[in-house]
């Protein structure tokens, strides 16, 4: 359940309605505000600071870190994610990197082809 | 200051055809526990054990440090609860009430109240008689939020309600928790109720706690492992697996101690590793209860 909240305060921060140095809600207003545990609320902030993408200081709460191209960064994370991902699935699926790396650069191409195509 | 609102220690009750055994639970001040059992667990006598209505036979209880049933009258003062068999007074207004338990209790808020009141939707000159499921509900809870007691005690308030209510109710308490020095312990047997709004989670079946704990490591530790055998073998029971299912080479085990080594262990056996599932608490409560179960009866 803490993923889904790290999940919405990292894209929050990537679609840009969150700034560096932007300060979050407590723990325990937010808790009230999505009525989900303030635990739950914790965890998310405790992995996100572990992550480098908020920072929390003791008496004046949390904000979003002051990094730069922080945005840049959590997409970054994602593409990690999924990279990770795709390769667990060829090797179930028994491809090798030449086949995961000619899929992957598919993959690229039809989204160039599909932004190319007028509307 | 006082870290747990709730302390049971070893609590046990006998009765004819029931028994409740060593029940131990803690609740951190500031905390809700969601309190989960099927019809019959024992979870209202818990709860009345808790707040010296029934004197436990065995075990030692605190509730906002009290010690109960002795000093219940102390308590009393600060714990505020609320269940589905107690009644308002058919004939009298839900403004009757109000003033009733205000000119009882010194902490009662009025301007909450009336808060209270427009986001419930509920008239004070409405008659009780008149009301429905619902509204008696949302009433009777007005009554104890009101009193801004530091400990609340439900018993089953979500039952029966309709999922507007429900989310009104489960609002209301989420709101409460703003502030740190509360906490409450509220019992349900719907799952999800509990998931999305408790710290901590207690499981109970047939008088005993089936398992205790604060809720995401709950959800963190109970997996579902789906993999693929190398032959007709029968998939090996690893340390922290608690069921298994399989069907010709597919099978799922369950875990309730899941930690990353779990599928490299099955890896290293030749299993072939599927995915990784989270459960959700109520496939957890079944899947737990059934353990248990098996386990008493093995």
């Amino acid at each position: 359940m803490y993923l889904q909240i790290m999940e919405q305060i990292r894209r929050r921060i990537a679609v840009g309605d969150l700034k560096a140095a932007d300060p979050l809600p407590s723990i325990r207003q937010l808790a009230a505000d999505l009525q989900i545990s303030v635990i739950t609320i914790k965890r998310a902030y405790l992995e996100l600071e572990r992550d480098g993408v908020i920072s929390t200081q003791h008496g004046k709460g949390s904000a979003v870190a002051e990094s730069a191209g922080l945005a840049a960064r959590i997409y970054e994370q994602e593409l990690e994610k999924h990279l990770a991902e795709a390769a667990r699935l060829a090797a179930l699926l028994g491809l090798g990197s030449r086949d995961l790396q000619r899929r992957v650069r598919d993959a690229s191409d039809q989204l160039a082809e599909s932004a190319k195509e007028p509307r | 200051m006082i870290d747990l609102a709730i302390e049971l220690t070893g609590v046990g009750k006998d009765y004819r055809l029931f028994s409740l055994q060593d029940v131990s639970l803690a609740l951190p001040t500031g905390q809700i526990m969601g309190f989960i059992g099927p019809n019959g667990a024992g979870k209202s006598t818990t709860i009345r054990i808790l707040l010296g209505l029934v004197h436990q036979d065995r075990g030692e209880v605190r509730v906002l440090g009290h010690r109960m049933p002795a000093e219940q009258v102390a308590a009393k003062w600060e714990v505020g609860f609320a269940s589905d068999d107690m009644r308002l007074y058919d004939g009298a207004t839900i403004e009757w009430h109000m003033r009733f338990i205000r000119s009882i209790f010194p902490s009662w808020d009025q301007a909450y109240a009336e808060t209270l009141l427009k986001r419930f939707d509920l008239r004070a000159e409405h008659r009780v008689k008149g009301l429905s499921h619902g509204q008696r509900v949302k009433a009777t809870l007005l009554m104890v939020l009101a009193r801004r007691p530091r400990l609340l005690v439900l018993d089953e308030p979500t039952t029966g309600l309709d999922p507007v209510v429900r989310q009104e109710l489960l609002r209301e308490l989420a709101a409460v928790m703003q502030d740190d020095g509360r906490s409450i312990l509220f019992s349900s047997h719907n799952t999800q109720d509990v998931e999305q709004i408790s710290d901590q989670i207690a499981f109970i079946d047939r008088g005993r706690i089936i398992e205790s704990r604060d809720k995401e490591t709950f959800l963190e530790r109970w997996r579902r492992i789906r993999v693929e055998l190398p032959g007709d073998v029968r998939l090996p029971a690893l340390p922290g697996i608690i069921d298994i299912q399989q069907a010709g080479r597919l099978a799922v085990a369950t875990t309730n101690e899941y930690d990353g080594q779990l599928p490299r262990a099955y890896e290293a056996a030749g299993v072939r590793v599927h995915a990784v599932e989270s459960m959700t608490l109520e496939e957890i409560f079944v899947s737990n209860v059934q353990h248990s179960r098996e386990g008493a009866t093995a």
